[in-house]
């Protein structure tokens, strides 16, 4: 009951907005009306519209997650692993670091042209520190007398990393993974607002470039319900992980 | 080395017998420059399947000792040769069991997935890896805890889990840090008989490091004695006592009564 207390202001706002609208006591343009939006929002996923903006969505996102996912990885643990090699891309990371995804889609449109590589590639470009800055920071965080372990057994780099490092980053690697992916999203939908014309971004555009204000929060609405689906998902993850992480200490 | 002597061999005087582990004339300074001399010209062999206690008080530089040995760390002069070649990294024939078992150990692998480790490493393939798993878990009676992680079992018994980690890489020579200064008597004396049973099968040759030097004569064939500031050996007696060794007699006999008074002796001397 308690939580569901939380609905009430919400449902109130819509209730009062419908019934201004409906009395005609509301006539702005720019606010659509709720029943309106919610037959906008039924007829665009039964004619699959929103759907397929969705998947193209989507898949931009986790196609520059996974590249900086693995890039990041990857690079943060060779950086975690030398301090000398840490000193010198330090500087140029932190450098980088700050450029805001999206002013790389310029640059990015010129290498890939529109559609699927370049959203991704700006995705990847926006992911890739936290995941980065996770992996490097776990890395020399891990105990050392584990990296003594791995030197005593005679591992090779390959499964000192695969067995030791990774398995001993992981929960924190997970941390940075969570934070990126949730920035994937937003910088997706972002490229496709400004300049790219697929995906549920230019979807919404075009919503307003037609005066489909119904559709326009339609999807909106829409965009928040995924954002909290993908929150919800990655809370799950990382509560896995770290109940593992609990089992195993 | 228990068949197969040669005429040659035979006629050779006993002392001579390759060492197992020689460490000559090694020096350790850290830090600095100039920095601060840790280990002053160490010189001493471990003799082939022999039980060495190595004693000394806390800082006097024992674990440093045994990371030189095992590889971690070079000396600033000086060398450790392991049956005759020069000891310039880690190996799989020399085991280092740390003092530290908690962070020594894998928390997110199973009991028998830490004991494997090595073996995975090697490339040993399943079946025969999950034998000797098997094997190990017997042994060091911890059957029971095979699929549990280091997390949730005593002291004593993580100990354990990394001796069998140890054993299964199959070493010629342990190299022990303290193994058991963080656990309560009882465990101690417990895991004390294991290891000399273990060492006796197995002939192990074992470098036994311990600030408690009735378990240095308890255990040992020889104890060496390190005196602090900078560490060096200052005195090293044969133990004598015959094996094997029970936990209230030989603690109760003269010549035990003796290495112990006169190691007391050394050790607040010094
Ligand atoms: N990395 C280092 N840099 C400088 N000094 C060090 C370093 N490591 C150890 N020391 C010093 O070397 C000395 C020997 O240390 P070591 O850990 O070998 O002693 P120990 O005999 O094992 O002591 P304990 O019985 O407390 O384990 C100590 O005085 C310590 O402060
Ligand atoms: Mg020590």
């Amino acid at each position: 009951m308690g939580k569901l207390r939380g609905l009430i202001p919400p449902f109130l706002l819509v209730a009062l907005w419908e019934a201004a609208a409906a009395t005609g006591w509301l006539t702005l343009e720019s606010l659509s009306r709720p029943s309106h939006i919610l037959i906008a929002g039924a007829r665009a996923l039964m004619e699959g519209s929103i759907l397929v903006a969705t998947w193209q969505t989507i898949e931009a996102a986790a196609l520059g997650l996974l590249i900086a996912v693995a890039a990041g990885v990857l690079s943060g643990v060779l950086i975690g692993l030398s301090r000398p090699l840490a000193r010198t891309v330090g500087p140029t990371i932190e450098g980088l670091r700050p450029i805001p995804a999206v002013a790389f889609i310029p640059l990015a449109l010129l290498y890939f042209g529109y559609g699927l590589p370049m959203e991704g590639a700006v995705v990847a470009y926006g992911c890739v520190w936290p995941v980065l800055v996770a992996t490097a920071s776990a890395v020399r965080g891990i105990e050392p007398r584990l990296l003594e372990v791995a030197a005593a057994l005679e591992m090779s780099f390959a499964a000192k990393v695969w067995k030791i490092i990774l398995p001993a980053a992981m929960a924190r690697i997970n941390l940075g993974v969570r934070v990126a992916a949730g920035f994937a999203l937003v910088v997706a939908v972002t490229v496709e607002i400004v300049v790219n014309p697929r995906g549920l971004g230019y979807s919404l555009i075009l919503a307003q470039q037609s005066l489909r204000v119904d559709l326009m929060y339609a999807q909106l609405i829409w965009l928040s319900f995924l954002g909290f689906v993908l929150n919800l998902a990655l809370g799950r993850i990382g509560r896995a992980s770290g109940a593992s992480e609990r089992a195993a200490q | 080395m228990a068949h197969g002597h040669s005429a040659q061999d035979l006629m050779r005087p006993a002392g001579s017998a390759q060492p197992a582990m020689s460490v000559r004339e090694v020096s350790l300074t850290l830090g600095g420059p100039p920095g601060r001399l840790i280990l002053d010209a160490i010189s001493f062999d471990v003799r082939q399947g022999e039980f060495l206690s190595i004693v000394g008080p806390s800082g006097c530089g024992k674990t440093t000792l045994l990371r030189l040995m095992a590889g971690l760390m070079p000396p600033t002069s000086g060398e450790i040769t392991f049956e005759g070649a020069p000891v310039r990294r880690p190996s799989l024939s020399r085991a280092i069991v740390f003092q530290d078992y908690t962070n020594a150990l894998l928390p997110w692998r199973t009991v028998s997935a830490n004991i494997a480790l090595s073996l995975e490493a090697r490339g040993v393939a399943r079946a025969e890896r999950d034998d000797r798993v098997a094997a190990l878990l017997k042994k060091m009676g911890l059957q029971h805890a095979a699929a549990q992680f280091p997390g949730q079992l005593s002291g004593g018994m993580q100990q354990r889990v990394q001796i069998a980690r140890c054993l299964a890489q199959q070493p010629r020579i342990m190299l022990m840090d303290e193994p058991f200064g963080a656990l309560d008597a009882i465990t101690r004396q417990g895991l004390q008989d294991e290891l000399m049973a273990l060492a006796a099968d197995e002939k192990m040759t074992v470098a036994f490091i311990t600030h408690d030097l009735e378990e240095a004569i308890y255990l040992g064939d020889r104890v060496f004695v390190l005196a602090a500031n900078p560490g060096r050996v200052v005195e090293e007696i044969e133990v004598g006592l015959e094996r094997p060794r029970h936990q209230l007699l030989t603690r109760e006999d003269p010549r035990f009564l003796k290495h112990r008074h006169r190691l007391f002796g050394l050790l607040q001397g010094h």
